[in-house]
């Protein structure tokens, strides 16, 4: 049973610019933000929803509208590109038969880009909820989706 | 094997992460110093030191200080600019996880010298777990008192790469969509919700308490004269050793790579290097003697930046790498201003042309039209930079253009 957002939400009515931290509670406890929330949030922070829309929108880690229950980020900046990350990009999109941008049919799992997350020590990198995953192979893609239980 | 410098890192195998083991090594004295020390005489102090920003701009710091010192308004806020989002950079995490304690002291310093009484950490949304340290960390000092009357609360950021530039940063502080502002006014006069704010980046607060304690000469005395100090560097790519490292900035490029990286992996040659992240510009051999401080890389046409080192060896394809920036920077334009919404798409656009064998050779004299109207026309430093890696490579690295023209 997730939280109500609207209780979420007012935790934070208080904290001056406090619309991107209510955000991101509410992400904590949906994994994505509901439309509802974001009109929620409008009213909250006495902004317009075009206002709110806009900052929920701006924002790539922020994602409105329903997403699986495991988001895996993908990082193809520089140093990732060059280490192998569209070879792993590959064996997950075969191991889940879905493309980057979609949702596994159950719900389950969500394929996402990203830029630099800062792990660079240990290209490819993917982040399965925020968690780094480091030195990341096409052949070891299916031990770690087999820890998302 | 080369020795590294560390003055900001911790030592091999010392724990300085919780409030005791930073107290037992010394710490919180230099904000003790501070407060008994005349504010002027302290923003002297910083300024003499030559410490200058460590976020890729390169501002005197004590300088910068004096711009908010002067305005006499309340109330004045402390940022720390922990929105490390340049790919190839993970230094100010390494700082933040290690040594949580020196950057809250360091914020407290400034918030003393310019009369601020309160604080925020701006840390990336993409650091969850750094976020959890932090706030321990503002837990333990604020409860043991060491932070007197400064508050300190950290704000998440949430993956817009241009919120690194401090007034899109304090838009996002404010709650809004993280775009620059117009300058001027500039924060030190006019930033967080219109009030004086001092924007530094993580690396350089650390810096402070050890600024304070040792003195200016003592930090003068370390690097090169003009940007004196020690540097972090994260060296990513075909590099042997793929870590981060502390160096004083008077080592030359060919040091970093071959001495403390140990240079290039499987026993490939070196191509090229791009330093200060993906909007750094690429560097072939022949540049490799050059020192990393600020100023001997200006003179190259390159950057230091944020200090991040990305090594490509001869086997990679540079018009593919640059491609791949040039897609990055188009995602991460923020749309404000036309140069750069429109420049970075156009710019990409023609880079996947010439990549893919569709471009003639006219694209390059456009890329590089396009590039300087870019580097001088956009409003921030986003779409400024964003051109650095299409003309530095277009200069260095020219024939691997040609080679894929239609």
């Amino acid at each position: 049973m997730k939280p109500d957002f609207t209780e979420i939400i007012a935790g934070y009515k208080d904290k001056p610019g406090g619309i991107i931290e209510a955000y991101h509670a509410v992400q904590r406890a949906y994994n994505y933000i509901p439309e509802e929330a974001v009109a929620e949030a409008a009213k909250v922070f006495g902004m317009s929803k075009a206002e709110a829309w806009g900052v929920a929108t701006f924002y790539s880690y922020f994602k409105v509208g329903e997403r699986g229950r495991y988001i895996i980020r993908v990082c193809e900046s520089a140093p990732c590109h060059i280490a192998g990350a569209e070879e792993v990009i590959a064996a997950l999109e075969k191991q889940l038969g879905i493309k980057m941008g979609e949702t596994t049919a159950d719900g389950k799992f969500t394929l996402e880009f990203t830029e630099c997350v800062g792990q660079c020590q240990a290209t490819p990198v993917i982040t399965i909820n925020s968690k780094p995953y480091f030195d990341v192979t096409p052949d070891g893609v299916a031990e770690i989706l087999a820890q998302c239980n | 094997m080369a020795e590294e410098m560390r003055v900001l890192l911790p030592q091999e195998n010392e724990n300085l992460t919780d409030l005791q083991s930073y107290i037992n090594a010394g710490g919180y004295k230099a904000l003790e110093k501070a407060r008994s020390t005349d504010r002027l005489s302290l923003i002297e102090e910083v300024k003499k030191s030559g410490l200058r920003g460590r976020g890729g701009a390169g501002f005197n710091a004590g300088m910068k200080w004096q711009f908010s010192y002067s305005v006499e308004t309340e109330p004045k806020y402390v940022v720390c600019n922990a929105d490390e989002g340049e790919p190839g950079t993970y230094k100010d995490r390494v700082l933040m996880q290690t040594v949580p304690h020196r950057i809250l002291e360091g914020m407290a310093i400034c918030g003393y010298a310019i009369g601020a009484r309160q604080g925020y950490i701006y840390c990336r949304g993409e650091y969850p777990f750094v976020v959890e340290t932090l706030n321990q960390a503002i837990k333990e000092a604020k409860d043991s008192g060491v932070l007197g009357d400064f508050d300190i609360e950290v704000r998440m950021g949430a993956g817009a790469y241009v919120c690194g530039e401090e007034s899109a940063l304090i838009e996002s502080i404010e709650g809004h969509r993280g775009e620059p502002r117009f300058k001027p006014p500039f924060p030190p006069v006019k930033g967080l919700w219109g009030q004086p704010t001092i924007v530094n980046n993580v690396e350089t607060l650390a810096y402070i308490p050890l600024i304070v304690e040792k003195g200016a000469d003592w930090f003068k005395s370390i690097g090169a004269p003009s940007y004196p100090g020690t540097k972090l560097l994260t060296l990513t790519g075909d590099v042997v050793e793929r870590k981060i490292i502390e160096v004083p900035t008077n080592v030359t490029i060919r040091q970093v790579i071959y001495d403390y990286g140990k240079g290039i992996r499987d026993g490939k040659k070196f191509k090229a290097v791009q330093i200060g992240g993906t909007s750094g510009g690429f560097i072939p051999e022949e540049l490799l003697d050059t020192a990393i401080d600020f100023d001997s890389m200006s003179a190259i046409g390159a950057t230091l930046g944020s200090g991040a080192v990305f090594v490509m060896d001869e086997t990679r394809d540079i018009v593919d790498v640059v491609e791949r920036i040039t897609k990055f920077f188009e995602h991460e334009s923020c749309g404000k201003c036309i140069p750069c919404r429109e420049g970075t798409k156009r710019m990409h656009e023609m880079m996947e042309r010439i990549n893919h064998g569709k471009g003639s050779g006219d694209d390059l004299g456009k890329l590089e039209r396009l590039g300087t109207v870019m580097s001088r026309a956009c409003l921030c430093g986003l779409g400024q930079a964003a051109p650095a890696p299409v003309l530095t490579t277009l200069g260095h690295f020219r024939e691997e253009y040609q080679a894929k023209l239609n």
